[in-house]
């Protein structure tokens, strides 16, 4: 379905780590966007001028990229748009219960050798890769 | 304004580094996920990537008495493992398997203008609402 590409995503991730490191050195802040988006909601917040702007900077790059890069959002699959709603719904719910996604846990808490955040990865991975299997090859049937 | 603007160029640089990775194409995120499918491991390259920066640097810039513009760090210190952790985690597996969309690239290509992403990014911040209104009526209900 798509190339192995190492070389792309260690840059790539690279470049995510830095950010994060930028992010921690100038706000003190752990650069993890559910949480940032999810404290802009939440009521009695009182930094939420710098998470707009942080996520904004994600957002508005995002148009960017489709304009100069738009290889970069050229996936060869794509859910059903009511299953993104519910997998919205289910994300927005599960990183609002769970503090964290795959930024705040998965590379923030890693790094920090958080054991809460090394127990939270391994949980979404888990349930990720048996959520793909159910849905691809039990109910789709094997590709 | 110096604040929200390194702030907005730190989201940029996220962002960049998101896009470059190919984590803006959900296919990518979901051939990670298939092990028992033909599984492309770039995703855990990209988290290599990022915890081995971020490792170093955090380190570094937490020998500072405090950030740039703060007057001290805002770093989680819990260690419990409770309830709410693993089944929010848990959720999050499954809505993140469900659509091939994790928060930080949902929002990139949201910018980019996608449908899948808007809808995606409706839903999740329907679902992040919908639990801390519940979270705060379950404290109410404890305080009582």
């Amino acid at each position: 379905m798509n190339d192995f590409t190492p070389i792309s995503a260690l840059v790539g991730g690279a470049l995510i780590g830095l950010a994060a490191s930028l992010l921690l050195l100038t706000h003190g802040k752990v650069a993890g966007i559910s949480g940032l988006y999810g404290g802009m909601l939440r009521r009695g917040t009182s930094d939420r001028a710098f998470r707009f702007w942080f996520l904004g900077g994600l957002v508005v790059t995002g148009g960017l990229v489709k304009l100069m890069f738009p290889a970069a959002f050229a996936t060869t699959w794509s859910a059903t748009l009511p299953v993104v709603l519910a997998a919205g719904l289910i994300v927005g719910f599960g990183t609002q219960l769970g503090n964290g996604c795959t930024s705040g846990h998965g590379v923030c808490g890693i790094s920090r050798l958080s054991v809460r955040s090394l127990v939270a990865t391994a949980t979404f991975m888990l349930t990720g890769f048996a959520t793909v299997f159910i849905v691809r090859h039990l109910l789709e049937g094997s590709r | 304004m110096k604040r929200n603007a390194v702030a907005f160029g730190t989201g940029a640089l996220f962002a960049a580094g998101l896009a470059i990775s190919g984590m803006t194409k959900p296919s990518k995120v979901v051939g990670f996920l298939d092990i028992s499918g033909a599984w492309d491991a770039s995703l855990a390259f990209v988290m290599l990537g990022a915890i081995v920066v971020h490792f170093i640097a955090y380190r570094v810039v937490m020998r500072r008495p405090a950030p740039l513009f703060d007057f001290k760090f805002h770093v989680p210190t819990r260690k419990d493992i409770d309830l709410r952790l693993m089944l929010g985690a848990a959720l999050f597996g499954v809505g993140w398997a469900l659509g091939g969309f994790c928060p930080g690239p949902g929002l990139v290509a949201l910018g980019g203008g996608s449908l899948n992403a808007v809808v995606f990014v409706v839903g999740m911040t329907i679902g992040m609402l919908v639990e801390q209104v519940a979270a705060r009526a379950l404290a109410r209900r404890k305080a009582h």
